[in-house]
């Protein structure tokens, strides 16, 4: 892994020139800020642990507490920690993310979900009951703990070198001897030896510090961070929902413009029409008018039709008012291959559903009538529990290929909208079966 | 001109204002009297109960609920005024409309047409006073797709006995059959009498009989 600029501390640590780079400062940065942070953890988690604390400190003697009193310790630990932790362990997650970006550049995002509502109990549901809370509990309790200790050590040591270096200024201002580690220097000559020791380690020393650090780093990342994974199921979730409600908008909307247009156009288009259809009656035939009207009256009806033939493109009202079943035969009665219907519901569908499925037929019936070469369909649809199963089948040449043409994806992807299965059967020769199943709860209108 | 006859009193239920003012104005055109034009189904039935009309002419798809309310109305009007003719008109064509409207009152004075053919208003004017006279109309359309629909036991039937049907569906005397196809009315009778032993059903003299006969059966082919 050879990148031209490290991304991470322990990337960096393994280049030439790292002691020349900021990293070096990044990693001091992130140990000096480390020990603050893990105190201010340590003494809520102390407290909420005490129970367990107890425990420990009795060591040995926890053989002779009481088997009641042991138990009643060990579950209010586990109930202090488990109910107050994550009030804790959830912002030290944020802070902690935020200090990660010292020792690495890479972009990190939390594991948390977003509550689906605003309220504080939706909040806390969604916390409790999802890994990222616990994750943090677990860092929060490793930071109060061991990380706590290595950065205190490493920061000794720092100090240490820092000693070892200033050593004969120390021994001129201070007053006698100072102690070094193990040993004591009373002289500036006895002192040097060490001053040059301590600037030799000064190169080393930054060496395991940004191990410590880069490691504290990827620990942190590992627990704090949403894995990949995690964020992409949330993702596909949101997604998922998302496209649901898109298709339910764009349903909804395509009733509203059916029903303006409806309720708007058509009838004026229709009373226009009957007023035509009587002047034609009105005018005498040989009257120069005659043909005129006789005309637009005739234009008149071809435009009605048309305009009704839209409307039912856009969302079929005989659907909206007999249901399926109504539906799928008026899509029979359309079509140019004759199509037998056996469609047995116990009663109106959600509306998602109906509009998938009547889409299905009507897609199903166009591609047979297109390219099946078929001379008869059957379409079947039954309802159980709540799954509506459909069933296409032609009598055609069959090699329906989803890869080819997107009608079929169209379909799928329709159906996939809502839950649903869309399995096809289509060998060479034919005949080709489709059959789509859509999960669908009972709505009693 | 037509013939002076006696005035048609005519119940309008439609719930769109402007088709419903083209309908009462094209039926005071031509020898019928609105005597009421209403908006809904509940409307229908008590304005029906006030002026006892001669026909009613009623939509499907009316408020509150925009299904099939003028339909329900009307098979109840039926059953509770014997001989009171009704036509219906239908957003589209919807076999079960069809047969319900057929079955009630013995199928007589009945009709079942398309919004759309309003617009054809010879067409539409002739068609009420049939079901007036007592006759029986199905939408030619209607005919057409239940015709589709039977596809297999209609096999048996030649084309030219299809035809036959076909006209038949729509109320047509043997006489007025024979106009169309350009055939004497006895080529039609033995049609028709082909037509009927075809599909087991018992031959008749009666034009409304034998439409509601072949109209049953097609429609109970589900």
């Amino acid at each position: 892994m050879s990148r031209r600029n490290p991304r991470t501390l322990l990337e960096s640590v393994t280049r030439r020139r790292f002691l020349l780079t900021g990293w070096p400062w990044r990693a001091l940065a992130y140990l000096l800020t480390t020990p603050p942070v893990a105190l201010a953890c340590a003494v809520p988690l102390g407290l909420l642990g005490l129970p367990w604390l107890f425990l420990l400190s009795r060591g040995t003697g926890l053989a002779r507490l009481p088997l009641g009193v042991l138990a009643f310790l060990l579950l209010l630990g586990a109930v202090l920690l488990g109910g107050f932790g994550p009030l804790l362990a959830v912002p030290l997650g944020g802070l902690e993310r935020a200090r990660l970006r010292l020792v690495d550049s890479r972009p990190v995002a939390a594991g948390h979900r977003t509550p689906p509502a605003r309220d504080p109990w939706s909040w806390f549901r969604t916390r409790y009951t999802e890994p990222a809370t616990w994750l943090a509990l677990g860092y929060a309790a490793l930071l109060a703990t061991v990380l706590l200790v290595l950065s205190g050590a490493a920061l000794a040591l720092l100090l240490l070198v820092g000693v070892l270096i200033a050593a004969p200024l120390l021994v001129v201002s201070g007053e006698g001897a100072v102690s070094i580690g193990v040993t004591q220097v009373a002289t500036v000559g006895e002192a040097l030896p060490y001053t040059l020791l301590g600037l030799v380690l000064l190169v080393v020393v930054p060496y395991p510090m940004a191990l410590l650090a880069g490691t504290h780093g990827l620990l942190a990342r590992t627990l704090l961070a949403g894995g990949t994974h995690a964020r992409l199921r949330t993702e596909l979730v949101e997604v998922s929902r998302s496209r649901a409600r898109l298709v339910d908008a764009f349903e909804a909307e395509r009733r509203r413009i059916e029903r303006d247009l409806h309720d708007g156009a058509q009838q004026r288009l229709v009373s226009l029409t009957l007023q035509l259809g009587l002047a034609r009656v009105e005018i005498p035939a040989d009257s120069p008018g005659a043909a005129a009207v006789a005309d637009a009256h005739e234009q008149a009806k071809v435009f009605m039709m048309e305009l009704r033939e839209l409307i039912r493109n856009i969302h079929p009202k005989v659907l909206t008012d007999r249901g399926l079943p109504a539906a799928v035969r008026d899509l029979a009665d359309q079509s140019a291959v004759p199509v037998t219907v056996d469609a047995e519901l116990p009663g109106r569908l959600p509306n998602a559903v109906e509009a998938t499925a009547y889409f299905v037929v009507a897609e199903a019936l166009t591609n047979i009538a297109k390219h099946s070469g078929g001379t008869a369909a059957r379409v079947w649809a039954r309802q159980r529990d709540d799954l509506l199963t459909l069933e296409v089948r032609d009598d055609g040449r069959g090699g329906a290929d989803p890869g080819r043409g997107t009608g079929l994806t169209g379909l799928a992807d329709r159906v996939a909208v809502i839950d649903g299965r869309m399995l096809l059967s289509s060998p060479p020769g034919g005949p080709t079966l489709l059959r789509v199943e859509l999960p669908c709860s009972r709505n009693d209108p | 001109m037509q013939p002076q006859r006696p005035v048609i009193r005519v119940v309008l239920a439609e719930d769109g204002v402007l088709l419903r003012e083209g309908l009462v104005g094209l039926l005071g055109r031509f020898g019928f009297e609105v005597v009421a034009a209403v908006g809904d189904a509940e409307a229908l039935g008590r304005a029906v109960a006030e002026h006892a009309p001669d026909l009613v002419l009623t939509d499907i798809r009316m408020p509150p609920d925009f299904t099939d309310e003028g339909l329900r109305a009307a098979v109840e009007l039926r059953r509770a005024h014997p001989g009171l003719a009704v036509v219906a008109l239908s957003q589209y064509v919807e076999q079960s409309y069809a047969a319900d409207l057929l079955d009630s009152d013995g199928g007589r004075r009945v009709g079942y047409l398309l919004k759309d053919r309003v617009v054809d208003v010879p067409e539409f004017v002739g068609a009420l006073r049939q079901v007036v006279d007592g006759g029986t109309i199905v939408d030619p359309e209607v005919v057409r797709r239940l015709l589709r629909r039977q596809r297999d036991p209609l096999a048996r039937l030649s084309a030219r006995e299809r035809e036959v049907l076909a006209l038949v569906a729509e109320g047509r005397s043997n006489a007025a059959i024979a106009r169309v196809l350009v055939v004497s009315e006895a080529a039609v009778g033995k049609h028709v009498g082909n037509i009927l032993a075809k599909l087991d059903l018992p031959p008749t003299e009666d034009t409304n009989r034998r439409v509601l006969a072949v109209l049953a059966y097609l429609t109970g082919q589900r």
